[in-house]
């Protein structure tokens, strides 16, 4: 099991682990994060590694994951909304990086 | 060889249109070879299909309607939901069988919605099986993007002040969305309340 | 370091796409399609443990995208399902193709 190392509130960027380490398959971090930079909002527990359960094997390490909060106008060049506006998705650590 | 094969239409209580039946399809041979397979192989029996359809009748909208209705008017209850969902979904008899539920409450700040962008996971526990238009790829693809569009599709208008918030389901959580409870519903008991929560609203496309 | 080369999104991963207004359109599950949503269930369940959420979705993400687009929802499924169940061994493309000629003939369908 890996170790939980982000803290609320940590500034985190999502990696893209197909260009960095040839990944392939099935992956949860879907391809409009990659890349950007958000907030860590909450720890919310440790869990099988999808990538690895989605192949019959034993989701080892498991992974701690993270919500993670992006502010829509960094993640859209062409945003039409306001600029408070927000989206948060679950991200396991291994595909973060302290920002 | 003994089968439970049947051909009847299936109307669900809340359907608007007939689809056609596709019962014959390939696709629907394919299924039903493979249950009936299955149940030949002893993996499980017709009475555990049978069973597990019965229980799908037990899942609803009304489940979670029932529970933001509680929520308005029990601030114990409304605690206990804001910190471990599934629990207090559970007390109301709403199993979500490990499943995390998470609610989140609109305020007057924030206006939350829901999506599954990879695939429409949703919480079926508490609403029941997912509309067509929430597995579409045109809400999965442009509600991350330009939610307030989507919204307004619904016909529902969040005003600039507030903070729209899109939440993309990409694990394993199961999201609802506790609406902000109507003006002037004080005196209403809970059934009535409950009665005033739409599936559409615990999604986050509209308000009430 | 060399250039990051583009990414090709897989066909399910549609988050930011363009796409037109959202289809307002709802019907009714077949009995079909309610049962193989009851079949997952019992084949993820603790006690049968042969399926995971994560073996369907890989399933419907390898379906291959013409397949993709044109199967209903538990379409998708049941071609995951039946896709994972053969590769486990649990049936086999010949169990199924016997079953499904035997339910042809029982339905009088012509081929």
């Amino acid at each position: 099991m890996s170790v939980a190392h982000f803290a609320v509130g940590d500034r985190v960027q999502v990696r893209n682990l197909e260009v960095e380490e040839g990944l392939a398959g099935h992956m949860r971090a879907p391809v409009y994060c990659r890349g950007f930079t958000g907030e860590i909002e909450r720890f919310c527990g440790i869990f099988g590694n999808p990538e690895s359960l989605a192949y019959g094997r034993d989701g080892q390490p498991a992974q701690p994951l993270y919500r993670v909060r992006f502010r829509q106008i960094e993640l859209w060049p062409d945003y039409r909304g306001a600029a408070a506006d927000t989206l948060e998705i679950e991200v396991y650590q291994h595909w973060l990086k302290a920002s | 060889m003994s089968h439970d094969d049947h051909h009847h239409h299936h109307h669900s209580d809340h359907d608007a249109i007939e689809a056609p039946d596709t019962s014959n399809s390939d696709t629907a041979l394919l299924a039903d070879a493979l249950r009936l397979v299955l149940i030949d192989k002893g993996v499980f029996s017709a009475h555990d299909v049978q069973d597990q359809l019965s229980l799908m009748d037990t899942r609803s909208d009304r489940n979670g309607a029932a529970m933001v209705a509680r929520a308005w008017v029990d601030a114990d209850y409304r605690a206990a939901m804001m910190a471990d969902s599934a629990a207090a979904a559970k007390t109301l008899g709403y199993d979500t069988k490990g499943t995390p539920l998470v609610v989140l409450e609109n305020t007057n700040d924030v206006h939350n919605v829901i999506v599954c962008t990879l695939c429409s996971c949703y919480p079926v526990t508490l609403l029941g099986p997912s509309p067509e238009w929430y597995k579409s790829k045109a809400y999965r693809a442009r509600v991350v993007r330009d939610p307030r569009s989507v919204l307004r599709e619904f016909g529902t208008d969040i005003a600039a002040d507030r903070e729209v918030r899109v939440h993309d389901s990409t694990a394993d959580m199961r999201y609802m969305i506790m609406p902000q409870r109507p003006e002037g519903t004080a005196g209403l008991s809970e059934a009535e309340l409950a009665s005033l929560i739409t599936r559409n609203g615990l999604i986050g496309v509209a308000e009430l | 370091m060399s250039q990051n080369p583009p990414v090709t999104k897989a066909y399910h991963d549609v988050g930011g796409d363009d796409f037109g207004p959202i289809p307002t359109e709802d019907g009714a599950y077949q009995l079909w399609e309610r049962r193989v949503d009851a079949m997952m269930r019992l084949l993820s369940s603790p006690q049968v443990g042969l399926m995971r959420v994560d073996e369907l979705r890989r399933g419907i993400e390898t379906l291959g995208e013409d397949v993709y687009n044109a199967e209903p929802y538990y379409g998708k499924w049941a071609r995951s399902l039946a896709a994972i169940m053969i590769e486990k061994g649990v049936v086999s493309r010949e169990d199924l193709d016997a079953k499904i000629e035997a339910l042809r003939v029982e339905r009088g369908l012509k081929r």
